[in-house]
């Protein structure tokens, strides 16, 4: 009343953040519907026996160690080459930096298809770099190791990506002080350094594995065989139909949850 | 003579310059004795923590050398220069606890485990943080981290002690205390240090030689008062601000009260200081009243406006007290106050404003 005097009064102006809210809440629970009713309807319709039973198929459990060992390949291979790399990104200016981040990242802004067709071109036993590499044994056509490449391919760059923020954001005032203390450039690294980036670390090795575990597009263009999980749902519903795919979904449903668990625990410890 | 000056020298830069993001180092000549407490004063952006990081060796120069304990450090690494570094924001590692953080510097030179335990315990109960060897850094108060990163800089027995304004961080209240901390400190364990401040009075109160850098610049060296009391020139003596600097003498004390007598004028501080001592109070912590008004200020003094002159951003006063003062003004207050040169007035500051050392 007299407070309106010249302006808004706190009243109204109360309303209005409230109205905002409001329309943004009506707003938000639909996308938050879109996203949640798949999840839900999963689980209610899949048969806890047929789960048990998928367990029990030897063509399922195959693919799903091939999936879960191929992953944790392509993870701890960007563990290895990529944290150096973006300790280098982090503290370091160099030449074409800014260029050469960028196009580390174009695996995520291309179809996976795409991506498979890019591996399978330059590493194919063919190839030139193919032949040095079935030298060693390794061949990338319908192979384990192909799916190993094809993952890290479309994945490291999101290892690359959180190591990088997570060397940013230490002080490289405590790098210095251990430095003076005594430690050397590489113990430093491996005391102070890793300890504090490891959040940044070990979230962006699990999301890493996660989404090598996800990938269909790449392994269907590189190696088909040995059959991966996500090839698997694909070929069974394309041959039995939907209800046939839904206890090998629903099991990867749920492990796609306990990762994202796994990931809010690690973010708020 | 030279061979005296050499062996008394600890570490000598000479004409060191260095350019790093907008920091510079100018052509630094120095020389820190043995066992000398070396203060460097200048302001903000004067280069004085980018000098530090040269001596300690994160940085290497562009150009000169920097000789410590007889050895060429120049482009040592840092990790073989046994230098103590403490910078301003302590950088205690916080995925250590103290006791870790303190041993660090042991356990990396591959100690044993019993020892580093035993020479952690010593050094923590003659700094008097025993009681926090235990803790997370992370629950540490801001005197607290300091002490523990004074003790992990101390342990490695470092043949220098770099301290990079030590004190900023505190609350005007525990200053001097922390001050009379190092002292003791020092007198225990005998290291040679250099400490960087932006702060006169820890120049005076701790320092045995000082140096003065501006613009990246060393502009003068000597002891500290000799540099307040005659200052090389008007930069220098613009921002030692040597306003308002006494000798005086405790007279009487109530508690943390300490009445102090300056030669006719007697104020009150807050110190635990007795005995012959020097006052510094800040213009700018100075209020001018026109009445002996009843106001929380322990400090009244009556004088009389001698001057007043320009002194952007502030209006600076002469005022005659018994003392000569100097008090800073905004404009506005002065032209509220309505002074004029002649004029009666008041000089009112808190006892925590008189700095005592």
């Amino acid at each position: 009343m007299g407070a309106s005097q010249g302006g808004l009064s706190w009243g109204d102006d109360m309303r209005r953040v409230e109205n905002l809210f409001l329309t943004f809440s009506i707003l938000g629970s639909i996308i938050v519907l879109i996203l949640l009713i798949p999840m839900m309807v999963a689980f209610l319709m899949t048969n806890p026996i047929q789960v048990g039973e998928a367990l029990m198929d030897l063509e399922v459990l195959n693919a799903l160690s091939t999936t879960f060992t191929a992953a944790a390949t392509a993870t701890i291979s960007a563990l290895l080459f990529g944290t150096p790399l973006a300790y280098i990104l982090a503290r370091r200016e160099f030449a074409l930096k800014n260029l050469l981040e960028s196009l580390l990242n174009v695996p995520l802004a291309i179809p996976h298809s795409v991506a498979g067709i890019l591996v399978l071109l330059a590493y194919h036993s063919r190839s030139s770099i193919g032949e040095i590499l079935s030298r060693i044994g390794i061949v990338v056509e319908d192979s384990f190791w192909g799916i190993v490449l094809a993952m890290l391919f479309v994945s490291a760059p999101i290892f690359i990506s959180s190591a990088r923020s997570g060397f940013s954001m230490i002080d490289e005032t405590f790098e210095h002080v251990a430095r003076t203390l005594g430690a050397g450039h590489f113990k430093t690294f491996f005391t102070i350094t890793i300890p504090l980036a490891s959040r940044s670390i070990i979230s962006g090795a699990i999301v890493t594995w996660a989404r090598a575990v996800s990938e269909v597009g790449a392994l269907l263009i590189v190696a088909p065989y040995p059959k991966s999980i996500a090839l698997l749902v694909i070929e069974r519903f394309e041959a039995f139909g939907l209800s046939a795919a839904i206890p090998i979904t629903a099991l990867l449903l749920l492990i796609g949850i306990i990762v994202v668990l796994i990931l809010n625990y690690i973010s708020r410890r | 003579m030279i061979d005296e000056m050499t062996s008394r020298s600890l570490l000598s830069l000479k004409s060191v310059s260095k350019s790093w993001k907008s920091f510079q180092i100018r052509d630094v000549s120095l020389e820190v004795r043995r066992g000398e407490y070396f203060v460097v004063m200048g302001p903000t952006g004067a280069g004085k923590t980018l000098l530090l990081q040269l001596i300690a060796g994160i940085h290497y120069p562009d150009s000169g050398e920097i000789i410590l304990d007889g050895v060429d450090v120049t482009y040592l690494p840092p990790e073989r220069r046994s230098i103590g570094y403490v910078p301003q924001n302590y950088a205690l590692f916080p995925h250590m606890s103290v006791k870790d953080n303190i041993g660090y510097g042991l356990r990396v030179r591959g100690h044993p485990r019993d020892e580093v335990e035993r020479r952690v315990r010593e050094l923590s109960s003659k700094l008097r943080i025993e009681h926090l060897l235990e803790r997370r850094v992370s629950t540490l108060s801001g005197g607290e981290q300091q002490r523990v990163a004074l003790a992990r800089a101390l342990i490695i027995e470092p043949k220098i002690l770099l301290l990079d304004e030590p004190l900023s961080a505190l609350d005007p209240e525990t200053r001097e205390e922390v001050r009379d901390y190092l002292k003791e400190v020092r007198r225990m364990l005998g290291f040679t240090a250099i400490h960087v401040t932006h702060d006169f009075i820890e120049a005076v109160d701790l320092g045995d030689r000082m140096a003065a850098m501006f613009n990246g610049e060393i502009l003068q060296v000597g002891e500290p008062m000799e540099i307040i009391m005659n200052p090389r020139n008007e930069l220098i003596a613009s921002f030692t601000g040597t306003k308002n600097l006494f000798k005086g003498e405790v007279v009487a004390r109530r508690g943390e009260l300490a009445e102090i007598d300056l030669g006719g004028v007697r104020v009150y501080a807050a110190t635990r200081r007795s005995g012959k001592v020097m006052v510094a109070i800040r213009p700018e912590n100075i209020v001018i009243l026109l009445e002996k008004a009843r106001i929380s200020a322990r400090n009244v003094l009556e004088g009389v406006i001698e001057e007043i002159s320009e002194k952007p951003p502030y209006i600076s006063l002469k005022i005659d007290a018994g003392l000569p003062f100097t008090v800073y003004l905004t404009r506005n207050a002065l032209e509220d106050l309505n002074l004029g040169v002649g004029k009666r007035v008041y000089l009112a500051f808190k006892a925590s404003a008189v700095s005592v050392f």
